[in-house]
C-alpha cells in the first residue's frame, strides 16, 4: 500500500503538525515504508490467537471513588501562555 | 409485573408541499455519572467550583500522566445497564477518539468504541395518551467528558475551565425507534427517571449532567415498516445529528425544525447531506457545524494506557441484587397494592422521593385517599410555594394524621383542608390542633337541632318556600353548617333539617 502526498498532508493536518509542502513526498514515503512493514506482519497466521494486551499477566488496576487530587489551580495554569481569572485564555473559538 | 400489551403511538406525520412524511429519530444521551471523583483521576466532580480547581494533571493532559480507572464509575455504568435490562459485557476496552479542541487538553477523548461495557437493552416509554413504545438501546459506553469554554468574558479570547474534563459520562445510544418530538422527550424523561432512581446520574439538564445528540431523518409512510422488517437502513432517509440538546423543549423544537428543513430539501429535488448541526434557540433553526466536518476523522485506536476492563459476573450479580425498585415496578405495585389509577401512579412515581413520601402516608391507610391528599392538596400547595418534597414543611406522619381524623369522623373533609393549611404553615400535631382549636365535627344531635331551630325561626319565609319546593332544604343545611363553623356533620344536619321541616 502506498501513501500519496495528499494523504500525508491530511494526516499531518489532523495531527496539527505543520509540514512544508516540499517535505510531503518524503513523509509520504516514510508512511509507505511503515505500512509496508505492517503488511509484512499481516502475513503471519494469527488464526485463533487472542490479541495480547499486556506482556505481563495483569488486570486493569482500579481506584476507589475518593477525591485525592486537584485543588491546584495555580499549578495547572502555570504553563499556560495566557491565563486570566482562573481560566486558560485561548484564541476565540466559536461555532 | 409490567404489562407490555400496549398500543404503540402513531408516528408523527408532517404534510409537505407534495407528500406526507414521517420522522425517524435516534438519540445519543450523554449522562454524567454520579461519583465523587473523575473517571480516570482523583479530582473532584463537584459542579460550580472555582475554574480549574478540580483538575488533576491527568485531566490537564500533562505529559507522562497515566489514567487509573475509578471502580465506582464502572459500577454506575453496570447499574444503569441493569436498569435498562441490558447485556452487561464482562470484557470491555477503551479507545482513543482523536480530535483537537481547547477544552480537550489530551488531544483525544478516552471512550469505548469497539467494546462497550453495556450492550443491548430496552426502555419502556409511555406517552400521555395511554400508548407506549419499547425503545431499543443499542449500547452504553463509558467515556470522559470535555471541559467548558466560556466565550463572553473577553472579545478576543475564549476562556477554558477544565473542571468538567475527565468526569465520567455514559453515552446511551438508542436504536432509531423514536417517531416524533414528543416521543423523544418522553424517552429522555424516562431514561432520566430510571437513572435518578438508580442514583447513577442526577439528570440535571440545566447543569449539563444530561445532554442529548439527536439523529433525525425523514421518510415516506411505509418506508419505516420496510426498515423494521429487514433492519436495512437504506429504507430510511439520510440523517443529520443535532448536537448537545440540554432542554426538552428546545430538543422538540429542534427536531421539528430539522424535519421541516429536510422535507423542503427533498421536495425540491435535493439530497440531505449527512452532517452535524447545532440548534440556535434564539432563531429556532439548526445550522451546519462545518468546523466539525473536516475533523470528523477521529482515527480511533485502542488506548495504550489502559488494559481491557474485565469484570466478574459475580460482581455484576451483587450490583443487580442491590438495585432499588425501578419506576415501572414501583408504578405497577402502586396500582396493584394501593388501587391507584394509572395517572395517579405515574404522578407519584415520577420522582423517587415523592414515591417514598406517598408510601409512608399510604401505609395502613386507604391508598386512594392518601394519593388524593398527596397529589391534590400537598403537591398543589407545594407548587404554589415552589417547594419540593425535600423541604416540604409537612411530614408524612402529619399528613397521615389529618387523613386519620377524617377517617374516624372527627373532622369533616372541609375542616380537614383548613387543618392541613394550619399544619402546612404553622406545623404541629393534627389531632392536638383539632382538640385545642375546637375543630371537631359536631355529631351531637342536640347542638345541631338547636342550630336548625334557630335558622328556621329566623327565616319563616324560606320555610314556606321549602314546603312548596323540598329542594330548598339544601339551603337550610348550608346555613346550619355555616353557623357551626363547618363543624356540623352534614349527614346528621340533613336528617334533622328534613325532620324539622317535615319534608
Amino acid at each position: 500500500m502506498s501513501i500519496d502526498t495528499k494523504t500525508a498532508g491530511r494526516v499531518a493536518k489532523l495531527a496539527r503538525i505543520k509540514v512544508e509542502e516540499a517535505d510531503l513526498p518524503a513523509l509520504a514515503q516514510e508512511f509507505t515504508n511503515i505500512l509496508g512493514f505492517i503488511e509484512q506482519l499481516n502475513e503471519v497466521d494469527v488464526e485463533g490467537v487472542e490479541p495480547m494486551t499486556s506482556v505481563t499477566p495483569q488486570r486493569l488496576y482500579c481506584r476507589n471513588d475518593a477525591v485525592t487530587d486537584g485543588d491546584q489551580q495555580a499549578a495547572v495554569l502555570a504553563n499556560a501562555p495566557d491565563a486570566r481569572e482562573g481560566f486558560f485564555a485561548v484564541p476565540m473559538v466559536v461555532e | 409485573m409490567l404489562d407490555k400489551t400496549f398500543e404503540t403511538p402513531k408516528p408523527k406525520v408532517i404534510a409537505g408541499a407534495k407528500h406526507d412524511w414521517e420522522l425517524v429519530i435516534g438519540l445519543e444521551v450523554h449522562a454524567q455519572v454520579t461519583s465523587k471523583a473523575k473517571l480516570f483521576s482523583g479530582a473532584s466532580t463537584q459542579f460550580g467550583a472555582e475554574p480549574n480547581s478540580n483538575v488533576a494533571f491527568v485531566d490537564a493532559g500533562m505529559p507522562g500522566m497515566l489514567p487509573v480507572i475509578n471502580e465506582e464509575c464502572v459500577a454506575q455504568a453496570v447499574r444503569t445497564g441493569l436498569g435498562l435490562k441490558a447485556q452487561i459485557n464482562t470484557f470491555s476496552a477503551f479507545d482513543r477518539k482523536n480530535y483537537f479542541y481547547p477544552d480537550l487538553p489530551q488531544g483525544y477523548q478516552i471512550s469505548q468504541l469497539y467494546h462497550p461495557i453495556v450492550g443491548e437493552g430496552e426502555v419502556f416509554v409511555e406517552l400521555g395518551d395511554g400508548t407506549a413504545r419499547l425503545v431499543r438501546i443499542e449500547r452504553i459506553h463509558l467515556e470522559q467528558d470535555a471541559g467548558k469554554s466560556v466565550h463572553d468574558m473577553d472579545p478576543n479570547n475564549s476562556f477554558v475551565d477544565l473542571n468538567r474534563t475527565g468526569v465520567a459520562l455514559m453515552e446511551i445510544v438508542s436504536r432509531p425507534d423514536i417517531r416524533g418530538p414528543e416521543e423523544a422527550a418522553a424517552y429522555v424523561t424516562k431514561l432520566r427517571q430510571i437513572m435518578q432512581y438508580l442514583g447513577t446520574c442526577d439528570g440535571n439538564m440545566q447543569n449539563g449532567s444530561l445532554r442529548a445528540d439527536v439523529n433525525v431523518s425523514v421518510c415516506r409512510p411505509g418506508d419505516y415498516e420496510k426498515y423494521q422488517a429487514t433492519q436495512d437502513f437504506s429504507h430510511l432517509g439520510t440523517r443529520c445529528e443535532i448536537k448537545n440538546m440540554n432542554s426538552m423543549r428546545f430538543m422538540q423544537a429542534a427536531i421539528d425544525f430539522e424535519a421541516h428543513r429536510q422535507i423542503a430539501i427533498l421536495e425540491d429535488g435535493g439530497e440531505v447531506t449527512q452532517e452535524t448541526r447545532l440548534y440556535d434557540a434564539d432563531k429556532n433553526e439548526t445550522r451546519s457545524m462545518r468546523s466539525k466536518e473536516e475533523a470528523h476523522d477521529y482515527r480511533y485506536f485502542p488506548c495504550p494506557d489502559l488494559l481491557p476492563l474485565e469484570i466478574e459476573q459475580e460482581w455484576i450479580n451483587d450490583l443487580a441484587a442491590q438495585l432499588p425498585e425501578l419506576p415501572d415496578a414501583k408504578k405497577y405495585r402502586f396500582i396493584n397494592e394501593f388501587g391507584l389509577s394509572n395517572y395517579d401512579a405515574n404522578v407519584l412515581t415520577a420522582e423517587t422521593q415523592n414515591a417514598s413520601y406517598f408510601e409512608k402516608v399510604a401505609q395502613g391507610r386507604d391508598g386512594k385517599v392518601a394519593a388524593n391528599w398527596v397529589i391534590n392538596e400537598l403537591f398543589g400547595r407545594m407548587k404554589k410555594d415552589d417547594v419540593t418534597i425535600a423541604n416540604c414543611p409537612v411530614t408524612p406522619d402529619q399528613l397521615g394524621g389529618v387523613i386519620d381524623l377524617i377517617a374516624s369522623g372527627e373532622i369533616s373533609g372541609k375542616i380537614a383542608k383548613d387543618l392541613f393549611e394550619i399544619v402546612y404553615t404553622e406545623g404541629g400535631n393534627p389531632a392536638e390542633i383539632v382538640e385545642s382549636r375546637g375543630m371537631k365535627q359536631v355529631t351531637d344531635t342536640g347542638a345541631i337541632e338547636a342550630a336548625v331551630d334557630q335558622i328556621i325561626a329566623d327565616n319563616p319565609a324560606q320555610v314556606e318556600k321549602a314546603k312548596q319546593n323540598p329542594k330548598l332544604a339544601g339551603w337550610f343545611v348550608g346555613q346550619v353548617i355555616k353557623a357551626t363553623g363547618g363543624k356540623a356533620n352534614p349527614q346528621v344536619v340533613n336528617q334533622i333539617v328534613a325532620a324539622k321541616l317535615a319534608l
